[in-house]
């Protein structure tokens, strides 16, 4: 009886086991491998560390590695937070309407990737919707080429996705607040506490698990952008804006692929994917 | 800070934060309906020429042969996402045993691997294999999902053993207790793993464009990025096209959104 029991235990298990060793094992071990060879097709060579070496003399490489950097730390922390306040906001019972602002600010989740991309890119283009309002308020003299600019390519790349994501994190927050009992608020405002007070010393610690754990996926997130670099900002100007994940995409897909070397640049994100999360987990682990 | 003064912020507060939300995709709206010369000019009112739009994006792409792609490959792969992760997750958690807790410690590892570095590999072995442009192909890697895996799992520890044990003494098969007594009682669990799944099969882009090179198997992602290769953009037909695209993802949206929020957040508990 138990090993009928085991047997069909595993049946149960062998559609998923053969798929993730076919689909994620087995190719994250020929990366690995590939990653130490050199050469094109079927000619390729032993090649030891020398990929790694040529990743960190790219300059492409390398400003994509400060270009995912620059977006994680301007623009989680600032998502984060926005989301934070949002979701203590919507979670006061006297608010009237909270229904359709919780869906409204959630509203970007239903758009593709692709497409809101796409809306952006056409928002902030020369003759897109930001410049005429910029220029009718007087904000701006003549219409700006953000995409054209390196600086205010990156920041439009942030404030799509600080657009895109926020309702997505308030969602999670939303969900750990349904935890706190609102009569820990009403205590806090009968002994004098301000929104601040109240805000820092008993939403954030509260959250503390949820905080973490949105702060890992969008870390996660964000060293594996591509979507948005390659429909917003193509990436551009020249490389200026360009991700990791689309850097890689294009020295693979594009012209002649010497999938040694951009098997190595993968195996850098998946290195710095596992180091950040480890960190922030032993970070969250230390404060409990 | 007197309390009015603080519902009154908060107001405002939400009332930003609404418009904001809602506004690029209120734009998109108008901006399909309309001339690209309009648009420009800042238009925002609906006009009258999204049929138009629509004859000018047909002509230029195979609009209805990539949205029934899109279509094909989003419900194939939910349908059986959920088969295999369910059994999987079922399996993990009703038949635990040492070496089931380990291969589960894999499978949860598995979920960190960026898709970027399976990418080039998954590439090389699918064009030995013949697998490029198939249908089969660009749903294979989709269907075992780990984070599937994990919130079936999770789940599968309120389904109470005794039931098991009583329907097993009844002499209902392992599969019959998985098909007709598992599946029926966690249909809540299926629609927010369907919904997640659903929205994330949608808007797989990059794996697309990696093995899709024919434009007759492309998928609405792919289609609305072409669509901007070129110097001059036409907003009323590009936007038009946008629309399609979210359509479907904005119906499961609307339609399930307390499946979508509890797919995304039960699945991290």
């Amino acid at each position: 009886m138990r090993g009928k029991q085991n047997a069909v235990g595993w049946l149960f298990l062998t559609p998923a086991i053969l798929l993730i060793c076919a689909f994620s094992l087995y190719p994250m071990i020929s990366a690995l491998i590939t990653s130490f060879r050199t050469g094109t097709g079927t000619s390729m060579s032993f090649a030891g560390l020398s990929n790694y070496i040529r990743c960190f003399q790219d300059d492409v490489f390398i400003q994509s590695l400060k270009n995912c950097v620059f977006y994680l730390i301007i623009q989680v922390p600032i998502m984060l937070v926005l989301a934070l306040v949002l979701a203590s906001a919507l979670n006061n019972p006297k608010l009237k309407g909270r229904g359709f602002f919780r869906t409204a600010i959630f509203l970007p989740c239903a758009t593709s990737l692709v497409a809101y991309a796409i809306i952006f890119r056409s928002l902030f283009a020369t003759d897109g919707f930001v410049n005429l309002i910029a220029v009718k308020l007087g904000i701006l003299d003549s219409a700006y080429n953000f995409l054209s600019h390196p600086t205010s390519a990156r920041i439009v790349i942030i404030v799509a996705l600080i657009w895109r994501w926020t309702g997505y994190n308030m969602v999670f927050y939303l969900a750990g607040l349904q935890n706190i009992e609102y009569s820990v608020y009403e205590a806090a405002k009968i002994d004098g506490a301000s929104a601040l007070q109240t805000f820092f010393k008993i939403t954030v610690p509260l959250l503390k698990p949820t905080i973490l754990m949105t702060a890992i996926m969008s870390t996660n997130g964000t060293l594996q952008l591509f979507d948005e670099s390659m429909n917003l900002t193509h990436g551009g100007p020249g490389n200026a804006s360009i991700t990791m994940s689309h850097y890689i995409y294009n020295m693979s897909f594009k012209g002649v692929p010497n999938f040694g070397y951009t098997s190595a640049m993968s195996f850098i994100i998946l290195i710095m994917v596992a180091i950040l999360a480890f960190v922030q987990m032993k970070v969250g682990d230390e404060r409990e | 800070m007197n309390s009015k003064v603080k519902m009154v912020f908060t107001y405002i507060l939400l009332g930003v934060a609404t418009v904001i939300s809602v506004f690029p995709l209120l734009w998109m709206v108008i901006a399909a309906t309309n001339k690209s010369v309009d648009v420009i000019a800042g238009k925002l009112t609906i006009g009258s020429f999204i049929v138009e739009n629509y004859k000018n994006l047909v002509a230029q792409q195979p609009l209805w042969s990539s949205f029934l792609n899109s279509c094909k490959y989003t419900v194939l792969v939910t349908v059986f996402a959920l088969i295999v992760s369910a059994l999987a997750g079922y399996a993990f958690e009703i038949y635990r045993d040492k070496a089931k807790e380990r291969i589960y410690g894999v499978v949860l590892m598995s979920m960190m691997i960026p898709f970027v570095a399976l990418m080039v590999p998954l590439f090389r072995m699918y064009s030995k294999l013949g697998l490029l442009n198939s249908a089969i192909g660009f749903m294979l890697p989709s269907l075992a999902t780990p984070l599937l895996i994990m919130m079936f799992r999770t789940n599968a520890k309120a389904f109470p053993v005794d039931i098991i044990e009583a329907a097993r003494i009844d002499g209902l098969s392992e599969f019959g207790i998985f098909f007709k007594m598992y599946i029926p009682s966690m249909k809540s669990i299926f629609a927010a793993a369907g919904v997640v799944t659903f929205m994330n099969a949608w808007n797989n882009y990059l794996w697309a464009k990696v093995i899709m090179s024919d434009n007759t198997t492309q998928t609405m992602p792919m289609l609305i990025s072409n669509l901007i290769s070129g110097y001059v953009t036409d907003y009323g037909m590009l936007m038009l096209a946008v629309l399609i695209t979210t359509i479907p993802t904005a119906i499961v949206f609307f339609a399930l959104q307390k499946n979508f929020v509890e797919g995304i957040t039960g699945s991290v508990k």
